[in-house]
């Protein structure tokens, strides 16, 4: 029961709000003194990992990503990718769910695969004096998972009771409906959990196929960190991921056509009202990138300095949590922007919010804001990404995902120092002048002046 | 309370960071390069200091012993509000200096609030370590309180609470469950404070928390990264060793539960719940009130009867009898006085709640009668003691464990013997913990859906 001056607020949406993550907010340089080398190994059979050699913990990370995740779900199959995850250590080889469980226990290891909308990513923390015996469950897990029955009637009737669960709760209501509303007939607009109806027709065989589609080589990304030389990893590649297909069978998915400029409203009698607005983001590959990176920090990013934070809760108290932030999921970008505050002063919010908005997008930011945001992009690099060797892990499947280049954190200072203020203007303006999608949960606003 | 919601899973995580990851034993470390120093400042002020060398990072905490459960009656909450207050304008720095500071050079800062102790903590390159010392020393003593301040982060914290409790089925149920479970100990108020009482706190109930709370003796420096020990004592005594001492705090002897004679529930219904849930709870001693070996023995009976997905919870209600979509088991050891031990569970499919609390209670039954075996308990006790190797793969891991057990009463030998003080415990041990889970004397309470015309 722990109170944080600011916790990272519960995001109401948290399908499409990814700020603050490693893969794909901008990723800093390290400073002169960094500790990270990162090299690039590739197995016999042409598997390649990045790898970062490090001692001084007797431990080894391992994180990977297969292309696709749910939004390969095929339709009126909602759900499957993230059921499958679910399976991962309820059986493979001849080993039995139990018996994995166990076997995986006593290796003293972690293991977790789990969903996302473009991929299916993987994480292993072992100990190195362990690591053949986990990372032979993980083969085996990743070769050759069994989809039992009793296992899949149980995960799935985990999920259905977590459904269930949120079938009369508001924010479920309005992620369901935000869903929809944003990404209309596009693959993000379906939930990644499943429904009912969807869960209910799951059989093995679709596990079985999709893990067949999927966990191939030709969309695999690997990143290892800890107490392992290459040569060990070389021959550890080619026996983790060697028997797997050469190639990937992916559905094409499209970019999204995010439709904003649109007000929706869940009125539910609740203490707060939740508002959360999507303005257009930049995709990682744009150009401009790193100047929007600048725009949002400036407006409400990460840290206590923002504009948002300082007008809606420093200078008027209105709200606890108060923050903007880019989301880019591999076909859709947007710029985020979320509070909470109490429903009987909730217009008097929006307007603060919408003036700080309309300030940013007309004005921009002044020059000494943006050296402050670049200084503080610039040197936040090793302490949002490099915390652990799990962090580490991510991060470079993030740099790999985004074709970013592994000397990326040697160029990364010049790439942000380089953003002029009149592009930072430019992309503020264009972003941040769009009507944006609105959600507001909570009582009806009482002037009807909604969003 | 309901293991599955935002509120109490975060709490649960929290606890079993603190729980089950502490720090390697000597033998396991051997080398000096993760010895941890550990000192006094003339001042009275305790300085902790854990090397971590692997990235030019350092993690800067200072821990006051004073949380929320040192609070005078009438005025809960005062703690975290003086938290937030803490980031307010000083004799030499205007509001908002220190935040751009740190932001500046890319780090990252930020405060929290327990029963127990307040912390406030920055990660930064280590050569701006001084340059936070220097702006956390001046805080301590030199903050301006001024009623306009005070009103508009008093809206804040209103707003925190609204939105962590009052919004959130979860949240308020488990606040209530506190006040019930604890009758008499000041673990019954909630750390973020009653609404009402919050909206009456002021700068005279904040200057009295200040002057008797912020000083030097009645702080911790915790210090894990990239930096030199002696050259971090030098810093420590050039910023915080000019702090005057404070006026010696009287030991903090609080309230203690009486007997439990009764069964107790506590029910919130509500239109959001869709699902049932229930959680039952007990006092129990922690860390620092248990004889020894006792709440080693407890943080062993609560992996082992609710730990995870081979904990016997899981196994039996979740995978055997299919009946539960959660069930689980916890302790919050590190604590002041007395703290709780909790078994949880939702039920799935067509199963009721009442079915999973009574296999629940089966389960706590079984263990308090027959014990545990050789085999569950060699395991749980790999899993803390591997949990510890993986805690010094995160710089703020580390400092958290010292941090939290030295504000609780604990020491820097306490947390480097853990290990050893875990492998020492027998089946006994844990089967005799397992007996302050007395079923008739117990608090529950009941998370339930509104009752429904057909669904």
């Amino acid at each position: 029961m722990t109170y944080l001056r600011l916790a990272r607020k519960r995001l109401i949406f948290p399908s499409i709000v990814l700020f603050l993550s490693a893969f794909f907010l901008i990723l800093p340089t390290l400073t002169a003194r960094a500790a990270v080398t990162i090299q690039e190994v590739k197995s016999e059979k042409g598997i390649t990992a990045w790898l970062v050699e490090d001692y001084s913990v007797p431990i080894i990370a391992l994180r990977f990503v297969f292309d696709g995740g749910s939004t390969q779900d095929p339709d009126g199959k909602e759900g499957l990718a993230n059921l499958m995850t679910g399976l991962f250590d309820e059986g493979a080889g001849d080993l039995d769910s139990d018996a994995f469980q166990e076997r995986l226990d006593d290796a003293g290891a972690e293991m977790r695969i789990s969903e996302g909308r473009d991929g299916i990513s993987g994480a292993m923390r072992m100990l190195a004096e362990q690591k053949d015996e986990a990372l032979d469950l993980l083969r085996l897990a990743i070769e050759k998972p069994r989809f039992d029955q009793a296992p899949i009637d149980r995960i799935r009737g985990q999920i259905l009771a977590g459904i269930t669960a949120g079938e009369r709760d508001p924010n479920t209501a309005a992620e369901t409906e935000w869903r929809r509303a944003v990404y209309g007939s596009h693959p993000y607009s379906r939930p990644s959990e499943g429904t009912k109806k969807s869960l209910a027709t799951i059989t093995a065989d679709d596990l079985r196929a999709f893990h067949k589609a999927t966990f191939a080589r030709s969309g695999l990304h690997i990143a290892v960190v800890g107490a392992i030389d290459a040569k060990t990893l070389q021959r550890e590649l080619d026996q983790l991921f060697g028997g797997l297909p050469e190639k990937q069978s992916l559905e094409q998915v499209l970019d999204a056509d995010l439709k904003l400029g649109q007000q929706l409203q869940v009125t539910y009698d609740l203490p707060q009202t939740s508002i959360q607005m999507a303005f257009p983001g930049v995709k990682r590959s744009a150009p401009e990138f790193y100047a929007a990176t600048l725009m949002n920090e400036i407006l409400g990013g990460g840290t206590f300095t923002s504009r948002l934070f300082e007008e809606v809760r420093e200078k008027r108290g209105l709200a606890y949590s108060i923050d903007s932030g880019l989301s880019n999921l591999e076909h859709a970008s947007s710029l985020i922007v979320t509070t909470a505050t109490r429903a009987d002063r909730a217009i008097e919010t929006l307007a603060v919010v919408r003036d700080a908005i309309k300030h940013t997008a007309d004005e921009g930011p002044t020059e000494a804001e943006l050296a402050a945001a670049k200084k503080y992009l610039v040197g936040a690099y090793a302490i949002n990404n490099l915390d652990s060797s799990g962090a580490i892990a991510s991060t470079l499947i993030g740099l790999q995902l985004n074709g970013l280049g592994i000397d990326y954190m040697d160029r990364r200072a010049g790439l942000i120092d380089s953003v002029t203020l009149d592009e930072v203007k430019a992309v503020a303006k264009r972003l941040l002048s769009v009507e944006p999608a609105v959600m507001v949960v909570g009582p009806a606003l009482t002037d009807g002046s909604k969003g | 309370m309901k293991p599955d919601a935002h509120w109490l899973r975060r709490t649960v995580l929290t606890l079993a960071v603190v729980a089950i990851s502490v720090a390697p034993t000597a033998a396991e470390t051997a080398s000096s390069e993760w010895k941890v120093t550990d000192f006094l400042l003339s001042n009275g002020m305790e300085v902790v200091i854990i090397p971590d060398r692997r990235a030019p990072i350092v993690t800067h905490m200072v821990w006051y012993k004073v949380g929320s459960a040192d609070e005078l009656p009438g005025k809960s909450g005062i703690a975290h509000f003086f938290e937030h207050l803490m980031f307010k304008a000083t004799t030499s720095h205007a509001t908002g200096e220190f935040d751009r500071a740190v932001a500046a050079i890319g780090g990252s800062n930020n405060a929290f609030t327990s029963y127990d102790y307040t912390a406030f903590h920055e990660t930064v390159a280590p050569e701006a370590l001084e340059q936070m010392m220097g702006f956390e020393a001046d805080r301590m003593r030199n903050l301006i309180l001024n009623d306009e301040v005070i009103a508009t982060e008093r809206d804040v914290v209103l707003e925190e609470r609204r939105s962590r409790v009052d919004s959130n089925p979860d949240a308020l149920l488990e606040e209530e469950v506190s006040a019930t479970l604890y009758q008499n100990q000041p673990y019954r108020i909630p750390v973020i404070g009653w609404m009402q009482e919050i909206e009456k706190l002021n700068k005279t109930d904040a200057k009295l928390f200040y002057d008797r709370y912020y000083t030097p003796n009645n702080a911790v420096l915790v210090v894990a990264g990239d930096v030199e020990p002696d050259a971090v004592k030098a810093m420590a005594e050039r910023t915080y060793g000019k702090v005057a001492r404070g006026p010696d705090l009287p030991p903090r002897l609080r309230p203690v539960e009486p007997e439990q004679n009764t069964m107790r529930a506590v029910t919130l219904t509500d239109a959001r719940v869709n699902v049932p849930s229930f959680s039952t709870q007990w006092v129990v001693p922690s860390y620092n009130t248990a004889k020894p070996g006792e709440a080693e023995a407890l943080d062993l009976l609560a992996e082992i009867l609710g730990g995870g997905s081979r904990s016997r919870l899981y196994q039996e209600l979740v995978v055997k009898k299919g009946i539960a979509a959660s069930a689980g088991a916890s302790f919050a050891g590190t604590m002041l006085d007395d703290t709780s031990f909790s078994v949880y569970g939702a039920p799935r499919g067509d199963a009721s709640l009442d079915q999973v609390e009574e296999a629940v209670k089966a389960e706590v039954v079984r263990i308090a009668r027959d014990g545990v075996s050789a085999d569950e308990l060699e395991k749980a006790k790999n899993r803390f003691v591997r949990s510890m190797i993986f805690a010094r793969d995160r710089q703020s891991s580390m400092a958290n464990i010292y941090g939290s057990t030295l504000a609780t009463g604990g020491t820097v030998e306490d947390v480097e013997k853990w290990p050893e003080r875990i492998r020492k415990a027998t089946a006994e041990d844990v089967r005799a913990a397992a007996r302050y889970l007395v079923p008739d004397h117990a608090t529950t309470g009941y998370l339930l859906p509104e009752a429904q015309t057909g669904n």
